[in-house]
């Protein structure tokens, strides 16, 4: 395999949509309709007041906690028979557990399944947001590991909720605070902290600091599904999302300072690489479909080759 | 030349091949059936039920089967297979003083009404390796004795008779369930005894144990423990009558604690209960010792900060499949966030290089002025 090929290209051509083998065995998208319905008023509880999680009667589901399952029940919630799903994890769709998750859901739901940020209406996502900018009427669902902004400064959920409630977030900015007394900066590279519309203190999952303004006034609908902790919230379109800072210390967006070494993009968020036993290393796109959409419009990186352009 | 982590699809679908291929084992020993899984590793079973929170026997075998003896696995397969069953209704709640014990001891009456029964327990059996198992010798048939018929009283009620151990009332309202509506505190008792009885064993034995230990001290005994099978029954409406569905094996553990009363309640002795599917007796003692120093609060009894005494900490905890999902879960590729903890760290690290350089320079032009100053 030469270095063009990107490395974590999916097995599902571009453009071309997978092809349908239902298990006729479990409910459309495996959760029985009541429970889909709890997770629909769970949702639209979520959307009314965006940033706040809603409890929600998370179900086992036939993957660990910590995998997805909060984000997988949400899909399931969403999900109809003309949906087009997408799944990404860490930017690509072809990481092993974005594989499991997309066959999931080819196996139980029979949608059809894509790898284009474009062409998806459903796209669920662990730990990136798509590249490409998304558009009214997609639905962008993250998995979420710990939903608590506050978590890892209390951790009694019955605090963090009165915490909450009393609009209480003068230990997060302490916290931001000492970041800067002891670092000269922030030091929280991913799952940084957002305020949404000036009231709720949101984690934005475990996306990199990078992927935060892509947060605020999206056209789509972002969804944020915890299963093991229980907690759904949401953010309806063009909803306000403000990554916390200081006037003297303004929230930064960073990313590796190179180029893609495959697509030349100098404004997409990029993978580390160890290439050989010397350490030397390649930089190259974490979102796949926007790196290869790119190579195929025949743009070049240092260590790419021109690809045939593709009508 | 960049080798790549592609074919993550081909890559599952062969390492699921590998995993069937190593469950199998050895093709020239003999298959292992379900069956002999549910009458010879019973007490597996029994956990896998437990834990996993449905009695089917056969299913806990299955899942044993299949998870090649990784008894979380094998409760994670049946909580994912239950979530998927539709509910037809609420049993009526079981009497397990109508229980056919088949086991029945008291730690703290020499003998009570319906006597002590020891029953099938690794109790007084010395640890030994019983190498003749190696052989698969046959068994003994175990002496046999005439049943006692007719409910068992239980043995907590005559300490209530006299008022020496506090009343429980009778109450019937309906409990929340834990598998269908989201875990809210502070939960009452019914919740913490449900999230207990399907808690993984070793965490509410280690929680149990550090109760005994001195962390939130309770000073159990068991007033009586005893196991055996109960009829369950249901209520249809269409019929207005409830019928027997079935029986179903049950452990249930009532500790005697002392207290010495408190600013509301006089001294009596208090209750801490455990109540498991199957044959579970170590989870059961451990669940009552647990449910008791859980219950400090409504005692009017002092928060030594233990564990133990936490419901936040011991409910959102004891749940194994939650805790190993979670735990696992970081074997996931995690290089996005790796990314941005590398770019963080080489900007710290590059500016306190700068600040020591800049450190460095001023000290020794400081220290040459100095000198410049001395000569």
């Amino acid at each position: 395999m030469s270095a063009q090929t990107h490395p974590a290209s999916g097995q599902i051509a571009q453009g071309q949509i997978a092809p349908i083998h239902t298990d006729q065995a479990y409910n459309f998208a495996y959760l029985d309709e009541e429970t889909k319905r709890m997770i629909r008023r769970a949702l639209l509880k979520g959307l009314a007041v965006p940033g706040y999680q809603v409890p929600f009667a998370s179900r086992e589901m036939p993957m660990p906690y910590g995998w997805g399952t909060g984000g997988v029940q949400v899909t399931a919630a969403c999900l109809t028979p003309d949906d087009v799903l997408k799944v990404i994890d860490q930017g690509a769709d072809d990481t092993t557990n974005a594989v499991s998750i997309r066959k999931f859901f080819q196996r139980t739901a029979g949608v059809a399944t894509t790898e284009q940020t474009t062409v998806a209406t459903v796209i669920q996502t662990r730990h990136r947001i798509p590249e490409t900018d998304l558009s009214e009427g997609q639905i962008l669902v993250y998995q979420v590991p710990i939903p608590e902004p506050l978590r890892f400064l209390e951790p009694r959920e019955t605090e963090t909720r009165k915490m909450h409630s009393l609009e209480e977030y003068g230990l997060m900015h302490v916290r931001l605070y000492e970041d800067i007394a002891r670092h000269g900066q922030i030091a929280t590279s991913y799952a940084y902290p957002v305020k949404v519309e000036g009231r709720y203190v949101m984690d934005p999952s475990p996306i990199p600091k990078f992927d935060n303004p892509k947060l605020s006034q999206n056209a789509a609908i972002q969804l944020f599904g915890a299963g093991r902790e229980q907690r759904i919230y949401a953010l309806p379109p063009y909803t306000d999302v403000v990554s916390l800072d200081f006037e003297d210390h303004p929230f930064q967006a960073s990313k590796a300072d190179h180029a893609c070494d495959l697509c030349g993009s100098n404004t997409a968020y990029l993978d580390e690489v160890i290439i050989d036993d010397a350490g030397g290393r390649m930089f190259v796109c974490s979102d796949t479909d926007y790196c290869s959409t790119r190579r195929a419009q025949g743009h070049v990186g240092r260590l790419g080759t021109a690809q045939e352009h593709v009508a | 030349m960049y080798v790549a982590v592609k074919g993550g699809e081909r890559a599952i679908d062969a390492a699921h091949a590998w995993l069937a291929e190593e469950r199998r084992g050895d093709l020239s020993v003999d298959e292992l059936s379900t069956r002999q899984i549910e009458e010879q590793l019973t007490l597996a079973v029994n956990r896998v039920m437990a834990e996993g929170s449905l009695y089917d026997r056969e299913l806990a075998a299955l899942a044993i089967k299949q998870s090649r003896g990784d008894l979380i696995e094998a409760i994670f397969l049946i909580r994912a297979y239950r979530t998927t069953l539709p509910r037809f209704g609420s049993s009526r709640p079981v009497d397990t003083g109508e229980m056919a014990c088949i086991r029945r001891i008291s730690a703290t009456f020499k003998d009570a009404p319906g006597g002590q029964v020891l029953g099938p327990t690794f109790d007084y059996t010395h640890r030994l390796l019983d190498f003749k198992l190696l052989a698969e010798g046959d068994v003994a048939p175990a002496p046999v004795a005439q049943a006692t018929p007719g409910p068992v009283p239980h043995i907590t009620e005559f300490l209530n008779k006299d008022g020496l151990i506090e009343d429980q009332p009778h109450d019937d309202t309906q409990p929340n369930d834990l598998t269908r509506e989201p875990l809210e505190l502070p939960a009452d008792r019914a919740l913490r005894l449900q999230a207990l009885t399907r808690g993984d064993e070793g965490f509410v034995l280690g929680m149990a144990y550090s109760t005994q230990r001195g962390y939130g001290r309770t000073h159990a005994f068991v007033g009586e423990l005893r196991i055996g099978l109960c009829p369950v029954s249901l209520d249809i409406p269409e019929l207005g009558f409830a019928i027997e569905l079935g029986e179903v094996e049950l452990t249930e553990c009532e500790t005697v604690n002392q207290f010495k009363g408190s600013k509301t309640e006089p001294p009596q002795f208090t209750r801490g209960y455990g109540l498991v599917f199957g044959q579970s007796e170590r989870k059961a003692i451990s669940m009552s010792l647990v449910d008791r120093a859980l219950r400090w609060r409504e005692l009017g009894e002092d928060n030594v900060g233990a564990p133990a005494q936490d419901a936040e900490f011991v409910l959102y905890h004891c749940d194994n499949i939650q805790a190993t999902g979670f735990l696992e879960h970081i074997k996931l590729p995690h290089y996005v966030d790796f990314q941005a903890e590398l770019e963080l760290i080489r900007r710290l690290r590059a500016e306190a290089t700068a600040n020591a350089t800049a450190n460095a320079t001023a000290t020794a032009l400081a220290s040459t002025d100095m000198n410049e100053a001395a000569e």
